[in-house]
């Protein structure tokens, strides 16, 4: 398959008061055409920072190294001209908080007609249809009437709305979505979710979908990465990972979710321990501390992500299956 | 009231792992960070050097402020054989001694005004911010009130009153000072008052008074030493404000503002007399400043 | 269960005053909480589920008197909290405590986490010395599972499920009969989340402490509750027992809750038909007339914006207000 996001060796620091703090460490990863991947992590596992660099969009003391190829162009040494033509045009984002990212003293359609105007080359009048159709596709009742609102007018589900109909605008071949529905209350989610559905059938957009409910990733990805303290510790096909986890850490999440078609147990499972803390973190395999089936070298030497079956795994685990095997 | 201990193991496991019991307050984090800060930590030295000197000094130097060498006025400096380091005025008065002893009165007056003010503005701030309602409402239509009196006429119906007196200087400007530590301490207790630990507070069956006290004043505290550090040059330059228009301490005593006023009549046949003074008085201002400005960043909350 | 109900909430109702536009703006209520009435008895957890602006937290609140309500009773023990003064009611918080969802916001900053533990301590028994303080705090620390040579650490020390940990020791170090918990697990990661809830339920089977569960998440609820009540836009849609509202939710709003949950399962999640509700939740300042859920209702009729449902018996323990719940 062809992809259309390649990153290569992926690595982000951020200098802090206590020193540098990586983020993200060596991640590599590709998104096919019109696939949806998922990410799923928890806090500071550097899902999110992986995306803020690959679009340039890190904070001021972030430093990202590596490669991000987005067709032949590599994002992270592009010149923030170049990665201004492509964001917003070819990539485009979703973020969790759409009151945030739309601007709160311009009108909805005037954000919209903007995008037009300014990325597809479009006049007034006609950014102005072409914006009204938008909205009207992704299903926000009485577009024109939306169109001339303020974003504080609008509803949480409606605001997310306009944020993926301004994504659509101009064709996007990637978009970048991050907790797009975290914000929202989980009818309105349906719908959101329901929405990304469809419109990746209708437009075949590649999504990269970041969220930390599974259940989302479950409904819409096609392959999942599951990030843990800045790595990428598995990564493969939905079902796969869905229904033969092989990391630990993904066996262990999918366990600790309550879900609503299980028989309620009395307790639930868990991982024990705390999230890790990038500023500390651990010896060897960062899960280690938190891990069963922790081992002599767990601890002191980190494990590589490397092709198991149809995925790829972070574990040391795995070359005892091998040694089993032969 | 019988528990069977439930013990997360690695929360054990970490708590071995960090034997560091003693916590780090965002007192000891916000000091960390003051004292990295380079402009902060020379003005903190030379606001104590300056305080010091002008504290100290005067009982270690040959001359009193008040005392006339009539044998050299206005005397070159330095003068070591007599004492007179830094020259004398047109009266024969010891100029460094004199511009000690002002600093003494510039920074009493600058540090008692400014706990006048935060005595008063924190009290009324707190309870006007934490009650609210018609407290709040009749506490700042009053502060409102005063804010509208014009200070000078203020000081002189004082004067008029009271007669001239040094303590009245200091609680005159702090009862005009209060005012914006008041308002300010408000706006924190307003946006304090809705954060959840406050409503935990009186879930936990916390009366008004041990809410404030415990919990609103010492989340305050950051803003108000920021505001503090700020206010001291403020008063200090009011009160010389105040001394220009003879409404400050009279003659043989003095401030920095005196004398830089003094100072200023003589600039053309004694510049010392200006530049001394307003050197110190300078420097402990800009000091203040940047003092303020360090623990404003140390303090930031935006940091934490 | 028990003959007395520990606490009997009847016809609850918080509005809070809303200042209208125009040039002679005049005060409108906002309904928060209309008419809600329940039992809790003793050693029970009672699931409050909805989704924002349902009037959730502020039930929460106004039940520990936390607000004050507008009209009705919430009895304690028989004894309506509503009418009780200042000094009586400071008697009775002893008993009913809060767990946050923010665990860090919850938490004073300049504080130690003992310090903040024995809070409560200090309000109901200053006649404690100190060391017997301490030894109370180290010892609800323990049973939180928070080590106690962590005591003279700040809230920024911790992480957010640790936060969470002394949150709930402050709220049970009195060994109140009831607790309050708005959210708890909400702000807490995936992986935290279960401790937790496993946590509160550990402390109930050792303390017999009742619970009122606020949440948005239904899965969560139905692990943790006995009986689950939905609320929509401050009125109570459905109250059940746990496993007959799971198994058949009566109410149209409570099924397209439950079809909106996602599974983590992508072969279900692929065969599954949801019946998506359409639009937003209507501004509390305005709700319909009626039933307040009919302008998103599938099953909605004309009766629907004439007549408020009333509450009837859809089967042993099980409430619903629809007039159209059994077709």
């Amino acid at each position: 398959m062809q992809s259309v996001l390649d990153i290569k060796n992926l690595t982000v620091r951020f200098a802090t008061a206590d020193g540098e703090v990586a983020a993200v460490s060596d991640v590599s990863l590709s998104v096919g055409k019109g696939e949806c991947l998922g990410i799923v992590g928890e806090s500071g596992s550097g899902k999110s920072q992986t995306f803020m660099a690959a679009m340039g969009l890190l904070a001021r003391n972030g430093r990202a190294t590596g490669e991000v190829m987005f067709g032949y162009m590599n994002l992270l040494t592009a010149k923030e001209q170049t990665l201004n033509t492509v964001r917003g045009n070819k990539l485009a984002m979703i973020f969790q908080d759409p009151m945030t990212s739309l601007t709160p003293h311009m009108k909805v359609g005037r954000q919209l007609t903007e995008v037009l105007v300014r990325h597809c080359g479009l006049n007034a009048a006609a950014a102005r249809t072409a914006a009204i159709e938008m909205l009207g596709r992704v299903r926000i009742p009485e577009a024109a009437r939306r169109f001339d609102m303020y974003p504080h007018e609008l509803s949480g589900g409606l605001r997310q709305r306009v944020m993926i109909a301004m994504a659509l605008l101009c064709g996007p071949e990637l978009i970048i979505a991050d907790e797009p529905t975290t914000a929202l209350d989980v009818t309105v989610q349906a719908q959101i979710l329901a929405l990304i559905r469809s419109t990746r059938e209708e437009f075949n957009t590649s999504i990269i979908l970041i969220t930390h409910d599974l259940g989302v990733v479950a409904g819409l990805a096609d392959r999942v990465a599951v990030m843990y303290a800045g790595r990428i510790v598995e990564i493969g096909d939905v079902d796969q990972i869905f229904n033969a986890p092989r990391h630990p850490y993904t066996k262990g999440l999918l366990a600790c979710t309550p879900r609503l078609d299980d028989p309620a147990t009395a307790t639930l499972a868990t991982i024990p321990g705390q999230p890790p803390n990038l500023q500390h973190l651990p010896r060897g395999c960062a899960y280690h501390p938190r891990c069963p089936y922790v081992m002599d070298r767990c601890r002191v030497e980190s494990p590589k992500l490397l092709p198991t079956g149809a995925g790829q795994n972070a574990c040391f685990l795995d070359d005892l299956d091998v040694r089993a095997a032969s | 009231m019988t528990l069977t201990p439930i013990l997360a193991q690695t929360d054990a496991l970490e708590a071995a792992l960090a034997p560091t019991v003693a916590g780090r307050s965002l007192w000891q984090d916000a000091w960390r960070r003051l004292r990295a800060n380079r402009a902060a930590v020379a003005s903190l030295i030379i606001l104590c050097v300056i305080a010091f000197a002008s504290f100290i000094g005067p009982y270690l130097l040959p001359w009193t402020y008040d005392q006339i060498d009539w044998d050299h006025i206005e005397a070159l400096p330095p003068d070591f054989a007599l004492g007179h380091y830094l020259g004398t005025d047109s009266l024969g008065r010891d100029l460094l001694a004199r511009t000690l002893y002002g600093g003494r009165v510039s920074l009493s007056v600058g540090i008692l005004a400014t706990f006048v003010a935060l005595a008063i503005g924190v009290s009324v701030g707190a309870i006007a911010g934490f009650i609210g309602g018609k407290t709040d409402q009749l506490l700042m239509r009053f502060v409102d009130l005063l804010y509208a009196v014009p200070l000078t006429f203020f000081v002189i119906i004082l004067m008029v009153v009271f007669g001239r007196n040094f303590v009245l200087i200091f609680l005159a400007i702090g009862a005009v000072e209060w005012l914006t530590m008041a308002r300010i301490v408000r706006g924190q207790t307003l946006t304090l008052r809705r954060k959840e630990f406050i409503e935990a507070a009186r879930a936990s069956g916390g009366s008004t008074t041990a809410i404030i006290l415990r919990h609103i004043l010492p989340n305050v505290l950051g803003v108000v030493i920021v505001y503090v550090t700020l206010t001291i040059p403020q008063v200090i330059l009011l009160e010389s404000f105040l001394s220009f228009l003879g409404l400050g301490v009279q003659d043989p005593r003095t401030s920095w503002g005196m004398l830089i006023n003094d100072g200023a009549a003589e600039l053309e046949i004694n510049p010392r007399t200006l530049i001394v003074p307003a050197i110190f008085m300078t420097a402990t201002l800009f000091c203040f400043n940047f003092l303020g400005d360090g623990l404003r960043d140390a303090l930031d909350p935006k940091d934490r | 269960m028990s003959a007395l109900p520990l606490l009997q909430v009847r016809d609850l109702k918080v509005h809070f005053p809303v200042r209208g536009g125009g040039l002679f703006p005049t005060t409108i209520p906002l309904k928060a909480v209309d008419g809600v009435s329940f039992d809790l008895a003793p050693g029970e957890t009672l699931g409050i589920v909805g989704e924002s602006g349902c009037g959730k937290s502020t039930l929460g609140r106004a039940v520990l008197q936390l607000l004050p309500a507008t009209a009705g009773a919430v009895a304690w023990f028989g004894e309506d909290l509503t009418k009780l003064d200042k000094h009586a009611l400071k008697a009775r918080r002893r008993d009913m405590q809060i767990v946050f969802q923010d665990p860090l916001a919850s938490l004073d900053p300049r504080m130690t986490a003992g310090d903040i533990i024995a809070e409560p301590l200090r309000n109901y028994h200053p006649e404690f010395s100190s060391a017997d303080r301490k030894a109370r705090v180290a010892k609800m620390m323990e049973q939180v599972g928070l080590h106690p040579a962590m005591i003279n650490r700040y809230p920024h020390e911790f992480s957010g499920g640790q936060c969470q940990r002394i949150g709930i020791a402050r709220a049970m170090i009195l060994g109140p009969k009831l607790v309050v918990c708005d959210e708890p697990v909400s702000a807490l990661d995936v992986s935290i989340r279960a401790q937790v809830v496993n946590l509160l339920m550990d402390l109930q089977r050792a303390t017999g402490v009742a619970m009122l569960f606020i949440s948005h998440d239904l899965a969560v609820v139905r692990h943790i509750s006995h009986r689950v009540m939905v609320l929509y836009l401050g009125r109570v849609m459905e109250l059940a027992d746990r496993d007959s509202l799971y198994r058949a939710p009566r109410h149209p709003y409570t099924q397209s809750l439950m079809s909106a949950v996602p599974i983590p399962d992508p072969a279900k999640e692929r065969a599954r038909t949801r019946a998506l509700l359409t639009g937003d939740l209507p501004s509390p300042l305005y709700p319909p007339s009626g039933c307040v859920f009919r302008t998103r209702c599938p099953k909605a009729t004309e009766i629907c914006s004439d007549v408020v449902p009333p509450r009837e018996s859809a089967g042993p323990q099980h409430e619903v207000a629809c007039h159209h719940w059994r077709d």
